[in-house]
């Protein structure tokens, strides 16, 4: 057995070596245990430390290339995973769709080739088809990072958001660092939101109970199987709520009208300081960005000091992102415990 | 293919309209002269069944590609060709072409294009078409949104005596999905669309039916709200009639996890329920036609990302099969099975087979319904390999196919 120091100090037990974390890719938290989910997270913690200090530097992935391939613009989600890369010293390299290949009509699974052979270490993919990222990780030799496939997952954001939330309550005196007992709602476009998808799968996992709002266009069909609850009505889901998480309207995934406007989107669904007054005294608000200020969130509860957490998930997403590219390119690199070496460990 | 020597097969289980009978059969001149308790002449090719089942060849109701292997292998002896071929069969002379395109060894029925360009806008010259070949007129992949134009051409075609062969997805509902909405979408964050999406293209199909007086065929009726639409519209007298795949009572939803593409169908898969509803549905007669949708689809349409590929399954192979399953399962009993697959499409087609009669056309199987195998995408007859049963142990092969009293040799 291994253990990685807890934020309390305590020692939580893993399994010896890639049995804590026996995955060669990172598709979806779908495909995780709860304690995996907190073994990435317990993992991130030491990044978190690094990144504060003035040299922010590891040569723990000295020598490794990781492909950024991107088929779908980012701008945060990329950067993060670039200074995650360069901060563990691999080689990064960044593919932008708009400057690929992709766009004179290279078929998916030709680009997913091209990059195996390149040889690259690992490969980060943001893709905007449900289901691209698995098929290009069924494709290369290396492991995979879904950076958000279309609707369906978007992993290191959920662990991001769960790192930044406990941390949040660390400083508020929480004992635990699961998030059992607390109430977190999710409000916005749920229906072409990756990131609450993969949000209600980690924060369920970790023992929090979840609310979903979305006006009724919004909201995806038998959502409530995922383990979250449904709310039409904003006021009520926020009632006592300990969390609050604000998704953005994907306007570029809409085909057709789904709201009136965004004025009258705002007058129903959007947070402001009046309306945070439902949730439970010292809520947390956060949103993964970007955001469009006086549309799903006021800029007075997005710049809220002590309750906004949105720019700690921005800091935890780099830490998050080290970690996970830390833990799956040790089989590569010949960590002890981490190759193949029988250990009954079979690559899911 | 002429046939030169009377053909006499004996000692099989003889699959009647009424259920079965042990004899066998004796074809001459391309056509079924006795059944039952024959003996074969001098000059007879004599073809001994060993026991097995004697059955009409399978007349397929709607298939994409005229794919004469899979077909034969499926012991397919015709099949009624969608018109979403490239160009599509909005044409009198592309009906004629493929109309001859498989014989001698297979006979292909084609579905002309309701409307041009299968735009579902302005018809098309279906009266021609019929003159070229056609045995009835389809809309196509797609439903025709128009009300109005839908009851042109349901009038129109009743005039014409010919089957309207509809899909039916209400298309305002449906837009881009590719799966049902439901647990499964949700998870998978695919774009979807409710199943009732369906049962309100059945409802205004039927309507428009009735005041036409047309024989309306919904192709696929894959949703119980759509069913028990179908059934009332039977019950008072409708001439509408129903088809399903078998990947609709085989499999539900979840045969799209982890993003199978081979499972991306159209309709899309339905709820556990809904399957369930479809094998009642065939059980009590509401659902006319079992038909294997054939489509075979390379890697270029199938191996991308969920939604952007191509739906569509190549399904001649396994159609016999996978009927047998619910003869197994004590859904319908045998002679029902192949009204479902030979008898009732070839009444919709206006063609003398589909049934061990006398007269009829000699298109015959020799069936082992309990030969076991196992479907492999990677050796299958077909052009493609995309069958969402890959893997799966099935039951019932032809062991032999005759084409008009003609013994197909593959």
């Amino acid at each position: 057995m291994t253990s990685t120091t807890s934020p309390q100090g305590s020692k939580r037990e893993y399994p010896a070596g890639s049995l804590a974390f026996p995955h060669r890719d990172l598709l979806g938290i779908g495909q995780l245990e709860r304690h995996e989910i907190l073994f990435l997270l317990d993992e991130a913690e030491q990044w978190v430390d690094l990144n504060r200090q003035t040299t922010k530097h590891s040569d723990a992935l000295a020598g490794l290339t990781i492909i950024n391939a991107f088929f779908e613009n980012s701008t945060r989600t990329l950067l993060s995973f670039e200074i995650a890369g360069k901060r563990l010293g691999a080689d990064v390299v960044n593919m932008h769709a708009a400057q690929s290949s992709v766009k004179k009509g290279e078929t998916l699974i030709d680009t997913a080739i091209t990059l195996n052979a390149m040889r690259a270490d690992a490969i980060v993919i943001r893709h905007g088809s449900s289901g691209a990222v698995d098929l290009i990780a069924s494709k290369v030799d290396c492991p995979v990072l879904n950076a958000g496939d279309g609707q369906h997952e978007h992993p290191t954001q959920a662990l991001l958001d769960a790192l930044a939330l406990r941390h949040a309550l660390r400083e508020r005196g929480h004992k635990a660092d699961d998030f059992t007992g607390l109430t977190v709602t999710i409000c916005g476009d749920i229906l072409h939101s990756r990131v609450a998808r993969s949000n209600i799968l980690c924060l369920t996992a970790l023992g929090a109970s979840v609310r979903i709002c979305a006006p009724p266009a919004l909201m995806p069909a038998e959502i409530e199987a995922m383990g979250a609850k449904p709310f039409h009505d904003f006021d009520a889901a926020l009632e006592g709520t300990d969390v609050v998480m604000m998704l953005r309207l994907q306007t570029e995934r809409m085909e057709g009208q789904f709201i009136p406007s965004a004025r009258e989107y705002h007058h129903l669904f959007g947070l402001s300081k009046d309306r945070l007054q439902r949730a439970a005294p010292d809520a947390l608000v956060m949103h993964p960005g970007p955001m469009n200020r006086g549309v799903e969130i006021d800029s007075e509860v997005a710049d809220m000091i002590g309750r906004s957490i949105i720019t700690r998930q921005v800091e935890m997403g780099v830490a998050i992102r080290m970690a996970a590219l830390d833990v799956l390119t040790r089989r590569t690199r010949g960590i002890d415990g981490w190759t193949n070496d029988g250990s009954g460990v079979t690559w899911a | 293919m002429k046939q030169v020597a009377p053909l006499t097969i004996i000692n099989g289980s003889l699959v009647l309209p009424g259920g079965t009978a042990w004899g066998g059969l004796r074809c001459v001149d391309g056509h079924i002269e006795s059944v039952g308790e024959v003996s074969a002449r001098d000059g007879d090719t004599v073809i001994d069944a060993k026991g097995k089942l004697i059955t009409p060849g399978i007349v397929d109701f709607g298939v994409f590609a005229v794919d004469k292997p899979a077909f034969h292998f499926g012991g397919i002896t015709r099949a009624a060709v969608m018109p979403d071929q490239n160009p599509p069969l909005d044409y009198p002379s592309r009906v004629r072409l493929v109309a001859y395109s498989g014989k001698p060894d297979l006979w292909v029925h084609p579905l002309a294009a309701a409307t041009k360009g299968l735009d579902g806008k302005e018809l098309a010259e279906i009266g021609l078409m019929k003159q070229a070949g056609a045995r009835g007129v389809a809309t196509g992949r797609g439903w025709i949104a128009d009300s109005g134009a839908m009851l042109r051409l349901l009038q129109y075609a009743a005039m014409l005596d010919l089957v309207v062969v509809s899909h039916a997805e209400d298309s305002g509902l449906a837009g881009a999905s590719a799966a049902t909405a439901g647990d499964m979408a949700t998870r998978l964050g695919l774009p979807s669309a409710p199943a009732e999406a369906e049962a309100l293209a059945v409802a205004r199909d039927i309507t428009l039916a009735e005041m036409a007086g047309a024989h309306l065929h919904i192709r696929q009726v894959t949703t119980k709200p759509a069913l028990d639409l179908v059934r009332a519209a039977k019950a008072r007298g409708v001439t509408v009639t129903a088809g399903v795949t078998p990947a609709h009572f085989m499999l539900s939803d979840l045969a799209t996890a982890e993003f199978r593409t081979f499972a991306r169908l159209s309709p899309p898969l339905r709820s556990e329920a809904d399957r369930q509803a479809v094998i009642e549905a065939i059980g009590d007669g509401t659902i006319d036609v079992v038909a294997s949708g054939h489509d075979p689809r390379g890697p270029e349409d199938k191996r991308l990302p969920f939604a952007d590929a191509e739906p569509g399954m190549a399904g001649a192979e396994t159609l016999l099969a996978m009927t047998l399953t619910l003869v197994r399962d004590g859904a319908i009993d045998i002679a029902r099975a192949f009204d479902l697959l030979a008898a009732a499409p070839a009444r919709l087609l206006g063609v003398s087979c589909g049934r061990l009669e006398t007269g009829q056309e000699a298109d015959i199987c020799i069936i082992d319904p309990e030969k076991p195998w196992i479907v492999d995408s990677a050796h299958m007859a077909a052009t493609a390999g995309n069958t969402p049963f890959d893997h799966q142990p099935t039951q019932g092969r032809a062991l032999s196919v005759f084409k008009g009293g003609v013994e197909l040799t593959s």
